[in-house]
């Protein structure tokens, strides 16, 4: 699977997903930088977590008008997978590719532990790999992690099956409606989520359930 | 002519920080009255902060070098051969006063310093630690500070993308008036590849990078050099405000840039600075700097020479670059939306020489702006030896289990989780132990290898004996940073005191020297960079002597590390070393009989080695399944933690040649607690005896309660609740509410 990881003024988890994907796909991944106006030939495009321009506006709002945007909503248009992690789930938000927002922890602090999430939908490209009702640990790392969005959206959502991930066993970090840790849209070919699977990948980290994640797309795209 | 349209009054002197016979020393070296620009950059290079001048003759006499030390003390940071070519970058310093005034800022800039000195010498950022200590729970400020500290080190590292992995957070009034944030950072480098600061060659481009230069921070140095009086609100204006997102980039560019060969000489500007940055470079390369500040990039307008020269805004470099370099150079910049000005030269006459609209607004020699800073002996007195306290002096408790519970929830044995959440401490992927063990452990690249990092010092024992508390604070680094089974390899020294011109103080100081320098020697354990940060005072009142120390441990094989948790019940709990019941100094007469008496526990650094050293082979042998170190809290408190960690409980029965709470709660050194199947426990027993080790089995882990013999058994539950539970109640309780 050929996948790029797009590079933001500010992106810093771009490395441990560059790791993650080669070590998975056993492709190296190709960065591409926020200027570029045109992707390469990819089976996968991520957004990586990192503070983008600081974080400075709202979370992901600038990077969302990145030159590189443009042609990220093309290829999403086109069917190619784009997956969001945290900063990168929040541009994809920003950018109009999926639904809602993500906003201030409720508790208002950064927040990095291990969560427990469940798996709500495991027939979409990036969950094939896991059971529905699966639970398993994940790190989150975030200040911005709360998904919001109106009642009207939620709803569509929830009955479209679009939750993809919920925080499970009281583990909510952030005070995410209906506990959404991650969402997809609605033609199953992008994917956003707060959790870093990425960071779960090999006995190191104390857990591998991550790897499911990425050889689900890597299942789908083949 | 320089002009000169100030006149420079015994007032003006003074407020700058300088005495008169500082001044009259500048008046000897320029023969002539300094213009008001040239009186700040001296009040910038000769404070205490930049100039070391009351420490210098100490500093002197700690060991520095060893096989392993590629660079000690003087540059950005320390550098450390880890083996197949590769290097550890690193340094602690301290951020003290502006994190007082002004929590967030204060803490984010120290963050933000200490990772530039890393990053400066061409290092990737790997690992950041922090020791923090504040006030007193009940102190009307403390809950603020705490917040604001916590929350500025989580804000800068987590948007730089550093792992913050470790540290100590602790509470005392002493620092009700003055917080400590000592920030430690390290990095991963070739080892051939290491930028210094030093400029090679005349007629090269002088080149300004990151930031713009703003009016924040102006005499920041000098600030952070003085006490504290009523008036420290007053000082907010001379704090930094960081960007971590400058400083992100500020890091890939430079990295970049080191790879494109282009770097001849670089350094960050921290304290003081483009005027200590210009100076440091010109004066360790026997070279002059010209500088013309028309081309400086500036935040605002208008700004005179003065203040530039004395901005302490963040994220700024200085670099002499190859002349042939500089379009590649600037385009690596420009990619990065960075500043990148050429801002003057090198020049061969020996002047620090500053220009601004055409005209010469400084003139001064630049060895000596460095070398003839002044330097002082200080008067003084050594701190009387305390008595060591009779055990019969310190009456048992009626429950032990109750006072355990009472320290595992007390606000400096409580979990540090509230504080450690905030950070992220999990970014890069490489975390192997994170916070909340003896030492935290990194992995390196991908052969098996791993560095363990951690940052210690107990100043209740400094205070009371300052020799033996800086040999144990050198001795608990080490004992940590074994415990995970790193062999130890260097340190750097965080030295927060008071007023060093207070004799007794002076004393504390050289005390705490003498004790960490004869540790280093008996542990082959240099320290390779450090930091000193004296006038820790308030209202005339003093800190408690606090030299943190941070130690860098390697581990050739990562998988063959420890972690403090039990794994398993049924297996046998062992403890390493001679436990004699300590109890002067300890957390037992602190927090339970509210006492401060007696000697602290006794070093002895030969015993200190032998036991780590057969620890650290045991751990490499995998024959442990868990270790802990002994320190703060005895055995008792070891234990609990060992527990707790790993949600299994254990059954203790002390040896009974002491009083239970001399047993349970002394905190004699040298010790470790280790677990190990129950059919291996001869053999380790032996092995013991033959290295000349004491070690004796107390008990087996079993079951979810931690039970000693002839006390009531503790549910881990409860001892959870206790631990867990005071930090996030203490700071989530209204400020007027008393804890």
């Amino acid at each position: 699977m050929k996948s790029a990881v797009i590079v933001f003024p500010g992106s810093n988890r771009e490395r441990d997903m560059l790791y993650a994907l080669e070590k998975i796909t056993g492709e190296k991944p190709l960065p591409v930088w926020h200027t570029e106006t045109e992707l390469p030939k990819v089976d996968l495009v991520v957004l990586p977590g990192g503070f983008s321009y600081g974080d400075y506006l709202r979370t992901g709002a600038i990077a969302a008008r990145a030159a590189i945007m443009d042609d990220v909503r093309k290829k999403a248009d086109q069917g190619v997978h784009v997956l969001g992690v945290c900063n990168g789930f929040q541009i994809l938000c920003e950018a109009g590719l999926l639904p809602g927002v993500l906003v201030r922890n409720n508790h208002l602090k950064f927040v990095c532990k291990h969560v427990k999430l469940e798996v709500a939908n495991a027939s979409t490209d990036f969950t094939n790999k896991y059971n529905k009702g699966d639970v398993w640990r994940c790190p989150v790392a975030h200040g911005d992690g709360n998904y919001f969005t109106d009642a009207e959206t939620l709803a569509r959502i929830e009955g479209e099956g679009r939750v993809v991930f919920r925080y499970a066993e009281g583990t909510n970090p952030n005070g995410s409606l209906n506990d959404i840790a991650g969402i997809i849209n609605d033609r199953g070919n992008v994917m956003g989520l707060m959790p870093h699977p990425e960071n779960e990948i090999e006995p190191l980290n104390g857990g591998a359930e991550g790897r499911n994640l990425f050889e689900s797309v890597l299942e789908a795209v083949a | 002519m320089i002009p000169n349209d100030v006149k420079i009054t015994p007032e003006l002197v003074a407020e700058h920080g300088l005495k008169p016979d500082e001044y009259q020393r500048i008046l000897d070296l320029i023969g002539r009255e300094p213009t008001l620009t040239e009186l700040g950059i001296f009040s910038a290079m000769w404070n205490e902060h930049c100039s070391y001048k009351s420490s210098k003759k100490w500093l002197r006499t700690l060991p520095t070098t060893g096989p392993r030390v590629i660079c000690g003390p003087g540059e950005n940071a320390g550098v450390v051969d880890i083996g197949d070519g590769q290097a550890i970058i690193f340094k602690m310093e301290s951020h003290n006063h502006p994190s007082y005034i002004e929590p967030y800022q204060g803490a984010a800039t120290g963050v933000g310093g200490i990772l530039r000195d890393v990053f400066t010498m061409g290092a990737r950022p790997i690992a950041a630690l922090n020791a923090l200590r504040f006030g007193a729970p009940e102190h009307p400020r403390t809950r603020h500070t705490v917040s604001g500290v916590v929350a500025g080190v989580g804000g800068y590292g987590n948007s730089f993308g550093v792992p913050t992995i470790g540290g100590e957070v602790n509470f005392d009034e002493s620092y009700n008036g003055n917080c400590l944030v000592n920030a430690f950072a390290a990095g991963l480098a070739d080892a051939d590849k290491i930028f210094y600061s030093q400029a090679k060659g005349v007629g090269l481009p002088i080149v300004y990078l990151g930031s713009k230069t703003g009016r924040d921070g102006i005499h920041g140095a000098t600030m952070a050099s003085a006490e504290f009086g009523a008036d420290s609100e007053e000082k907010r204006p001379t704090v930094q405000i960081g960007d971590p997102f400058s400083e992100k980039l500020l890091l890939e560019a430079c990295l970049e840039l080191m790879a494109s060969g282009a770097v001849i000489a670089i350094q960050d500007m921290g304290a003081a600075g483009l005027t200590c940055s210009a100076v440091e470079m010109g004066a360790k390369g026997d070279l002059g700097v010209e500088l013309d500040l028309d081309k400086v990039p500036c935040r605002e307008a208008g700004m005179t020479a003065y203040e530039m020269m004395l901005s302490e805004s963040q994220e700024r470099m200085l670099m002499v670059l190859d002349p042939k370099r500089e379009k590649d150079a600037e385009a690596i910049f420009r990619k990065w939306g960075l500043d990148f000005a050429i801002i003057g030269w090198t020049t061969d006459d020996l002047r620090f020489r500053i220009k601004q609209h055409g005209q010469i607004m400084a003139d001064l020699p630049i060895k000596e702006l460095g070398d003839q800073a002044p330097e002082y002996d200080r008067p003084w007195v050594a701190t009387p030896k305390p008595a060591a306290l009779a055990p019969a002096d310190v009456p048992a408790p009626n429950d032990l289990s109750e006072v355990l519970l009472k320290i595992v929830g007390s606000p400096d044995q409580c979990s540090r989780r509230w504080v450690w959440e905030q950070y992220d401490h999990l970014i890069q992927g490489n975390t192997a132990i994170g916070p909340g063990g003896d030492a935290a452990v990194i992995r390196v690249g991908h052969s098996g290898k791993a560095l363990a990092f951690t940052l210690d010092v107990s100043p209740r024992y400094c205070a009371a004996d300052p020799v033996e508390g800086g040999k144990q604070a050198v001795a608990e680094c080490w004992r940590n940073l074994t415990a995970v089974g790193a062999e130890p390899l260097a340190i750097t020294d965080n030295l927060n005191f008071g007023n060093p011109e207070k004799p007794d103080i002076m004393g504390q100081f050289v005390g705490c020297i003498q004790g960490i320098g004869e540790a280093c020697r008996a542990l082959d354990f240099p320290v390779v960079s450090g930091n000193v940060s004296l006038y820790n005072e308030t209202n005339g009142k003093g800190i408690l002597p606090t030299p943190a120390i941070g130690g860098v441990g390697l581990l050739p094989d990562m998988a063959k590390r420890a972690t403090v948790s039990f794994k398993r019940a049924g297996e046998a709990i062992v403890v390493i070393g001679e436990t004699k019941g300590h109890l002067g100094q300890s957390i037992y007469l602190r927090d339970v009989l509210a006492r401060r008496e007696g000697a602290p526990p006794p070093v002895d650094l030969a015993i200190e080695r032998r036991n780590g050293d057969f620890v650290r082979a045991e751990i490499r042998a995998e024959g442990l399944t868990a270790v802990h170190d002994v320190s703060d809290g005895g055995l008792f408190l070891a234990l609990a933690e060992m527990a707790m960690a790993g949600g299994i409980g254990a059954k203790i029965e002390a040896p009974g040649d002491l009083p239970l709470h001399a047993w349970a709660f002394g905190e004699d050194q040298a010790r470790y607690v280790v677990t190990l199947p129950e059919t291996m426990v001869k053999d380790l027993l032996a092995r013991a005896a033959k290295a000349g080790v004491p070690a004796v089995r107390i008990g087996a882990t079993a079951g979810h309660e931690l039970t000693l013999d002839g006390c009531n058994p503790i549910s881990l539950q409860r001892l959870k609740a206790a631990h867990e539970g005071w930090l996030p109640a203490y700071m989530a309780a209204a400020p007027a509410e008393a804890l």
